[in-house]
């Protein structure tokens, strides 16, 4: 179980999250939509333990991140997880079997014999064959954000973190990776959470769906009840309006003319 | 009023300044202790360490061999030239290429001809890892970007760059001797004893035990450089400029007190 409370970080000049609280319960997928910037992956890397946050705590089965000083002991603490990096973050020097077996070395005791065997069971499990020997510079989008969802899971995780695994692709390509996360959530019985920004992939994957605001938790509930809620913010994202309680500036700067003359006609 | 504004602002920006020369140089030592910590407590990454070497050594080593050829002919002129006004005849030209090459022009030269040339490379490739997730990946995957990256180029560095400046010692002597013999019509064998009448070991290892100092630099700045980069595309740009600025200049100075202490030990 991951448990995090009163979670906050601020970036020089900018705080991002103010105070988070969230929960992903054991075998559950939370998808943890917001717009871009409101902190939601910074909450992915707080989670894992690449942002130590400024305030709060963050149990996974018990043990808070925020209290793990020692390398040692943090290095353990990740081996629970997986990571899908928004931009796969494949290894360029490194060929696709040797990029799924990366963490292998570091994270278990397989002898490396074994470790071309499985990188080939891993791709398959993601719909990837005869990839092996290439590079990540020769695959499409879609292909290295499987190969780096074979990486995630070739140590054999309990948690499996997403940042914005759909995004890049295309519909249909996005749709085979919704895919592939559901079909890993029942074959590895693992607990998942998703951070996106793509609606149809929340209400596909999740069994829950939280979102974040200006640094803060907005609502939490299943995809059935996000869907038909009436708060207007989340409506709002849910329905992608340019109106609405959510400002979005149309641009950062606008001319002073420009802004009198729209003065004016509105005065009129 | 304008005039105490101007008078903060100054002031405001040197001491942001500061802080950002003195976090810096924080950063750079943890960096330092780091691989020297990471070294004694984890096996070190030997084909990591031989793919660097390769590809520092055998890449570097024909624009290195240049370099110090030409330079050696250039100091032979020069010499030839200056002895042939004051006593009538080339004097001493051996001797004076092969001190001038051996004790500081080799080693000095190698080191920055390296720094541009692998060091560069360094702190692009790094620069690049980081800003697309490579880095944060390795954490993920149970390893550490010290011991993966950092470490193997330093040692790299360590065992190719007296390599090199014993390979241009070599060619800045036969660059001198070109000239001496071609130009000056200096006989082989008054070149040669021209050089081992006067040189010892000591002279040898004057500029040979430098290279190790120079090599910790250009290879501790260059993964500094690298590893701290933010700012997509630009920012690897500024990293790679600033650590091949840093890494001559801290060349140049250091050499000087490098040269004292050796004169001082005797080693000269």
């Amino acid at each position: 179980m991951i448990e995090a409370t009163g979670v906050k970080k601020a970036y020089p000049g900018r705080p991002v999250l103010r105070g988070v609280d969230l929960m992903a319960q054991d075998g559950e997928t939370l998808a943890i939509i917001g717009g871009s910037g409101c902190g939601k992956s910074t909450f992915l890397k707080c989670v894992i333990g690449l942002v130590r946050p400024d305030e709060g705590c963050i149990k996974v089965d018990g043990t808070d991140i925020t209290q793990l000083t020692r390398e040692a002991d943090i290095a353990k603490y990740r081996r629970r997880f997986g990571y899908l990096f928004q931009e796969a973050a494949l290894f360029d020097s490194l060929s696709v079997w040797e990029n799924v077996t990366f963490g292998l070395r570091y994270l278990t005791n397989i002898p490396a014999s074994r470790y071309r065997a499985i990188a080939k069971d891993k791709l398959a499990l993601v719909g990837l064959k005869d990839v092996e020997d290439m590079r990540p510079s020769e695959l499409s989008g879609g292909m290295k954000k499987r190969v780096a969802l074979a990486r995630a899971i070739a140590a054999e995780p309990t948690y499996i973190l997403y940042d914005e695994p759909t995004t890049g692709l295309d519909p249909i390509m996005s749709d085979v990776i919704n895919d592939l996360i559901l079909d890993l959530q029942k074959v590895l019985k693992t607990t998942a959470i998703v951070v996106t920004h793509d609606m149809k992939s929340a209400y596909k994957v999740a069994s829950r769906i939280a979102m974040i605001h200006e640094g803060r938790v907005l609502a939490s509930a299943s995809p059935e009840t996000i869907k038909t809620t009436n708060d207007p913010y989340v409506r709002q994202f849910v329905d992608g309006l340019s109106h609405g309680p959510i400002k979005m500036k149309l641009k950062d700067f606008e001319p002073e003319t420009v802004a009198a003359g729209v003065g004016k006609a509105g005065a009129r | 009023m304008n005039g105490s504004w101007g008078k903060a602002s100054v002031v405001e920006d040197f001491g942001r300044e500061a802080m950002a020369i003195s976090e810096s140089v924080g950063r750079f030592t943890f960096l330092v202790r780091s691989t020297a910590a990471w070294m004694l407590r984890a096996p070190i990454e030997w084909r990591q360490v031989l793919n660097q070497m390769l590809r520092i050594g055998v890449e570097s080593l024909p624009v290195t061999t240049m370099t110090t050829f030409f330079t050696g002919m250039v100091l032979a002129l020069q010499t030839g030239a200056s002895s042939k006004h004051f006593f009538n005849e080339p004097l001493f030209v051996g001797t004076v290429v092969s001190f001038a090459m051996v004790m500081e022009l080799a080693p000095v030269m190698t080191a920055l001809v390296v720094s541009g040339r692998a060091g560069a490379a360094i702190a692009a490739e790094l620069g690049t890892m980081k800003v697309t997730e490579q880095i944060d990946a390795l954490y993920t995957l149970g390893t550490d970007p010290v011991r993966y990256l950092v470490i193997p180029r330093v040692l790299a560095f360590l065992m190719v760059l007296p390599i090199l400046t014993v390979v241009a010692d070599f060619s800045g002597v036969f660059g001198g001797w070109v000239v001496a013999y071609v130009k000056l019509g200096i006989p082989t064998s008054v070149y040669i004893s021209d050089i081992f009448d006067n040189m010892e070991i000591r002279h040898f290892m004057h500029g040979f035990l430098k290279t190790f100092v120079f090599a910790s630099i250009i290879s501790f700045i260059s993964c500094f450089k690298g590893i701290t980069t933010t700012g997509g595309a630009e920012g690897v740009g500024k990293s790679t400029t600033a650590a091949v600025v840093l890494s001559m200049a801290s060349v140049l100075i250091i050499d000087y007190f490098v040269t004292a202490i050796l004169s001082a030990v005797g080693i000269t």
